[in-house]
């Protein structure tokens, strides 16, 4: 199998309109089953009660955005180093998405943290680090937004993603450093051991998110391919036909 | 099964509003993405088409 | 290679000493900045130092970003940048030189104002020398950064708001570090292990961050 002919965006267009329905539909009936599991399998937590039932979402929501980022910096580094056109679509096409999972991990930690420390927010490693990881998203989307030239927005773009991806780990580290030095918000979600079937949910929602985000993707990249190759012959032949 | 009933579902052991405010605001934002997705596929399509027909003039 | 490097250096910082206004705006800045918190939280001496390392800090940044959307754009205004980018001479070298320059036009100069403020924040003696400390490893990280956002957001529309949102993420790892040495020299608990961290991303920076500027440079210039 020639897998540099996937790498042309012309048959990557096409392959990607064959993949959207598994990837969307994949999604959907993993949102079923893992909500299922969820809210009606799952039994109410000794020290949490019902509350607790945020981390289907939280935690899938939380883990999508930091494999987002890493992608993105994957993409990107390939794309430079390799000069690959559609790498750079790939990680375009990322961005939005991972920034709105870091939003709803937020979201989601501020509801789950108000039941249970009292709190909207906490300055804990782990939300602070979130909150920067939206900064972060945010800056890589303004800078797309403000560069006309594509091929330097590309670079540009993925540069700034390394550069970030570099820091993400550094800052995560200073954070729960500062964190543990600065005493009063040191509550975590009670660690205890948890329930198998409270995973089982977590895991299929997480394989959700994972789908979801490929489907809204390949959706996105799809129209970024059409916009840059709207001068060549197939994607004219593509426009006339659908009329 | 957990639920006695629907309402004590939706009660959630009292935590409804946290739970709830958490799911209702992720479909909204997974809502929202797909359908600005759409509507910027659509916007796409028509537009390219529009410019080729006005290159064919 | 050397020399190189060392007339980069002796350009930027001519062409500084001949702009004087320029930089000291930077430095007005950072005292402006710090003069506004007492204002706005109120003059409670306990409260000041309390704060002040933080502030200090927060200042010393928001002063490099104002100053870095310059960093590259007069040159390119002129075509000089890109005579220097066609050169044999590596670009990281440019990089490298045009970042020391700055650290040396803004760094040293923040780092002369910087006691002045910290007693204005009721800091006492020992933590104003490990702010002094703190800066002089800390700053020189906010210019190597910072040319990495100078380099990428180099002739945008919007430049410096820009370059803002995207290096100030970067920079907190400098401000954890730098304002928690003040705040431990102030609570006793040392500062060697705030300081070492520091110098370690100092480190890191010097290593990394030329290279990433280097390669905006050309990606923006192309």
């Amino acid at each position: 199998m020639n897998l540099y002919a996937y790498a042309s965006p012309a048959t990557f267009y096409h392959l990607a309109g064959r993949l959207i329905p598994w990837f969307a539909w994949g999604a959907g009936l993993l949102t079923v089953w893992g909500l299922y599991v969820g809210f009606f399998v799952a039994p109410t937590d000794f020290q949490q009660s019902e509350a607790y039932r945020i981390i289907f979402i939280h935690v899938p929501a939380a883990w999508m955005s930091m494999f987002i980022y890493l992608v993105m910096a994957f993409w990107g580094a390939i794309g430079l180093a390799f000069n690959t056109r559609l790498s750079f679509m790939m990680a375009r096409a990322l961005a939005p998405t991972g920034a709105m999972f870091t939003f709803v991990a937020l979201w989601t930690g501020a509801w789950w943290g108000k039941p249970m420390w009292g709190a909207w927010w906490v300055w804990d490693a782990r939300l602070t680090s979130e909150l920067i990881l939206l900064f972060l998203y945010v800056g890589i989307i303004a800078l797309w937004a403000a560069i006309d030239d594509i091929k330097r927005g590309d670079r540009a773009g993925s540069l700034l993603t390394l550069i970030g991806a570099i820091n993400v780990p550094i800052i995560y580290f200073s954070v729960k450093w500062w964190n543990t030095l600065h005493q009063g918000a040191t509550i975590k979600p009670s660690g205890t051991s948890m329930d198998a079937i409270m995973l089982q949910g977590m895991l299929v929602m997480a394989f959700a998110a994972w789908f979801y985000t490929i489907a809204v993707a390949l959706v996105r990249v799809r129209r970024i391919i059409l916009e840059r190759e709207r001068h060549t012959e197939w994607v004219k032949a593509l426009l006339a036909k659908e009329i | 099964m957990e639920w006695a009933s629907w309402s004590d579902f939706w009660a959630m052991g009292g935590y409804g509003l946290y739970v709830w405010g958490s799911y209702s605001v992720t479909t909204a934002c997974i809502l929202i993405e797909v359908i600005l997705l759409k509507r910027a596929a659509s916007d796409t399509r028509r537009r390219l088409r529009r410019m080729q027909q006005w290159e064919e003039l | 290679m050397h020399r190189f490097l060392l007339a980069v250096l002796r350009r930027d910082l001519t062409l500084a000493a001949r702009r004087r206004g320029d930089w000291l705006i930077a430095q007005f800045f950072f005292v402006m900045v710090a003069s506004l918190f007492p204002l706005g939280v109120g003059p409670e001496p306990e409260m000041l130092s309390r704060i002040g390392p933080g502030v200090l800090w927060v200042a010393a940044t928001l002063a490099s970003l104002l100053s870095l959307s310059r960093l590259f754009a007069d040159d390119h205004r002129d075509g000089s940048l890109e005579h220097m980018i066609l050169s044999p001479e590596p670009t990281v070298l440019l990089v490298l030189g045009k970042s020391l320059a700055h650290w040396l036009i803004y760094g040293i100069p923040l780092l002369l104002i910087a006691p002045v403020l910290g007693l204005q924040f009721n800091l006492p003696a020992q933590a104003i020398l490990t702010l002094e400390v703190s800066l002089l490893l800390g700053t020189p990280i906010l210019s190597l950064l910072g040319g990495v956002g100078a380099a990428l957001t180099l002739g945008l529309r919007g430049g410096g708001v820009l370059l803002t949102l995207l290096i100030l993420p970067l920079y907190i790892p400098a401000l954890i570090f730098g304002a928690g040495a003040v705040d431990g020299a102030m609570a006793g608990t040392g500062s060697e292990a705030h300081l070492s961290l520091l110098g370690s991303f100092l480190v890191l920076s010097l290593m990394i961050a030329p290279w990433i500027a280097a390669a905006a440079l050309r990606v923006s210039l192309e």
